[in-house]
């Protein structure tokens, strides 16, 4: 655990020690706050809620969270570092989840940045905090299982450009299988569960209940149990791949 | 001696390609182990194996007693170990990355400072512990990839060509820090510059093609050549017929090869029949026949020629 945390706490100062860091969460915030108002028609609704913000957050991730999590280890890879790394005394497990929580913790300050909005709406009026809360919760676990995501991706090459394209790929389709538009490409031909199954694996519907405020255990381990499932393979990934 | 370091046919293998076939050495404290080989003889791949960065595809090593294929973190605790072309975390400070190595090697506080400042005072990084590592030259860089890998003071050290693309003064420096540690650690040194065996290898292995093909100390591996007891002898290019004559008249003498030398002079190589030493009896002759010659001496064949021979087969210098 301690070893975790101190590969963390390095990978963590890496992301600050190029201005990237704070151009990345710049763009974050001002996305978001422009993806609700402009988008959401935030004043329009006259509602004192942040629904309207929280809802494109999986799309804004599909895009940066897999820019957050290239570099883990094509860098390390292209570099050569991954040998320093792994012959220090520690095990692959133990980097990749340090790697995964210096991550996890970059987003988690990215989505702290935009508390103005929630100090916003309670000026304006008078929002169910309760939601709000559970919504950055959720938004902060969606971003966690995209990173599982991306992070397995950037063990799988040592081009980062490569890394992020994979990583954006799979990460829309998990956002994307619970929409019409994919789920009735299956419609007419795949059994229904298979349909089922396919839209179960959505982020979007299981994330829209949450900025809802629906506590359902059923989507918290969901993301849990893909984020291990996705660690998991990442583990795999280095170990079988860190010498070629 | 105590064996530290335990090689047992150690093999590797990348798809239909056989890096490393069956590799078999000891270590043991006090030695420095040159491992020699042409690129691509599986030098960075044995080494990668016993650091513990790649499974082995057969075999084992074992370093202080621990296996790497059982206990992989046991034996990284117990080595140091600098990857070819040292790298390093490159946006680090020299101090953050040893403090961070430090860390890893479960060091904290006040104990963790000291090491990193022992390590710093030792290797000469004082001017440069607050730059970050990517504006370092070549030789600084170098010098991090060893602070690092002395930083625990371990019983086993791996370096992989520590001198390369060093200038002369920073290849000695390397050198010295080499032998000063030799008497209580066992230390694995690749490279493929052969007078860095002579400067600071107890023992050289070379390897080629994924195998051990010769094992011993320099001079050993020097007696592996055919010609290695020739005695040379330079003498003004008049003199030359003359006294290559009264040479080969000789009973022990093979044959007498002539090059050209420095300032109009010529060199006589002559070469013994079988292992008979010649220089008692080649100094006698210049001296009773009254051969003026510049210079005479034991031609000490060059483990560049050893390593030729026994990597390429080929027969060095047979046409000179």
């Amino acid at each position: 655990m301690r070893k975790i945390w101190i590969i963390a706490k390095r990978e963590l100062a890496a992301y600050f020690a190029t201005p990237v860091a704070f151009v990345f969460i710049a763009i974050f915030v001002g996305l978001t706050g422009a993806f609700a108002f402009y988008i959401g028609d935030f004043f329009d609704q006259n509602q004192a809620s942040l629904q309207n913000f929280f809802s494109h957050h999986p799309w804004l991730y599909v895009l940066l969270v897999p820019a957050v999590a290239m570099r883990l280890w094509a860098e390390e890879r292209k570099s050569g570092t991954i040998e320093q790394l792994l012959t220090l005394p520690v095990t692959t497990t133990q980097a990749v989840l340090g790697k995964f929580l210096a991550a996890w913790l970059f987003c988690g300050i990215a989505l702290a940045l935009t508390v103005p909005m929630w100090i916003t709406v309670n000026v304006l009026g008078s929002p169910d905090n309760g939601v709000i809360v559970l919504s950055y919760i959720g938004s902060f676990i969606v971003a966690g299982a995209f990173l599982s995501i991306g992070i397995c991706m950037s063990a799988l090459t040592r081009n980062q450009i490569v890394a992020f394209i994979l990583g954006a790929a799979v990460c829309f389709l998990f956002t994307m299988s619970g929409l019409d538009m994919v789920l009735n490409a299956f419609r007419g031909w795949a059994p229904e569960a298979v349909v089922d199954t396919i839209a179960s694996f959505s982020f979007l519907t299981r994330f829209d209940g949450m900025t809802r405020g629906v506590v359902a255990a059923r989507d918290f381990v969901f993301f849990f149990s893909l984020m291990a499932f996705w660690l998991f393979a990442a583990i795999l990934a280095v170990d079988t791949r860190k010498g070629a | 001696m105590t064996v530290m370091v335990e090689i047992d046919q150690l093999s590797k293998s990348f798809g239909d390609f056989r890096a490393v076939d069956g590799i078999s050495l000891t270590v043991s404290k006090g030695e420095v182990l040159g491992f020699l080989g042409p690129n691509g003889a599986g030098k960075t791949t044995t080494m990668r194996m016993v650091a513990g960065f790649l499974t082995p595809s057969g075999g084992t090593a074992r370093v202080c007693g621990r296996d790497v294929v059982q206990d992989p973190t046991g034996v990284k605790s117990m080595l140091g170990y600098l990857p070819e072309g040292s790298p390093s975390y490159d946006d680090m400070t020299v101090s953050g990355f040893l403090k961070f190595i430090a860390e890893i090697r479960g060091y904290d506080g006040a104990e963790r400072n000291a090491r990193v400042e022992n390590v710093v005072a030792r290797l000469g990084l004082g001017d440069v512990v607050d730059r970050p590592i990517d504006i370092l030259s070549k030789g600084y860089r170098r010098r991090v990839g060893l602070a690092q890998s002395i930083l625990h003071d371990p019983p086993v050290l791996i370096l992989d060509e520590p001198t390369d693309g060093l200038d002369p003064n920073q290849k000695h420096q390397v050198r010295s820090l080499i032998a000063e540690m030799a008497a209580e650690k066992a230390i694995i040194v690749s490279t493929h510059i052969l007078e860095e065996v002579e400067a600071v290898c107890t023992r050289a292995v070379i390897i080629s093609g994924g195998r051990v093909l010769a094992d011993g100390t320099a001079s050993q591996l020097r007696t592996r050549l055919p010609e290695s007891h020739a005695i040379c002898v330079v003498l003004p290019q008049a003199a030359a017929g003359a006294a290559a004559s009264h040479f080969k008249a000789l009973a022990s003498v093979a044959a007498v090869f002539e090059t050209p030398a420095e300032n109009g002079n010529v060199k006589l190589r002559i070469t013994p029949k079988g292992e008979t030493a010649l220089a008692a009896e080649i100094s006698a002759a210049v001296r009773q026949e009254g051969i003026p010659a510049v210079e005479v001496y034991q031609d000490r064949s060059s483990l560049d020629d050893v390593f030729r021979l026994i990597t390429t087969g080929a027969a060095p210098r047979a046409a000179a």
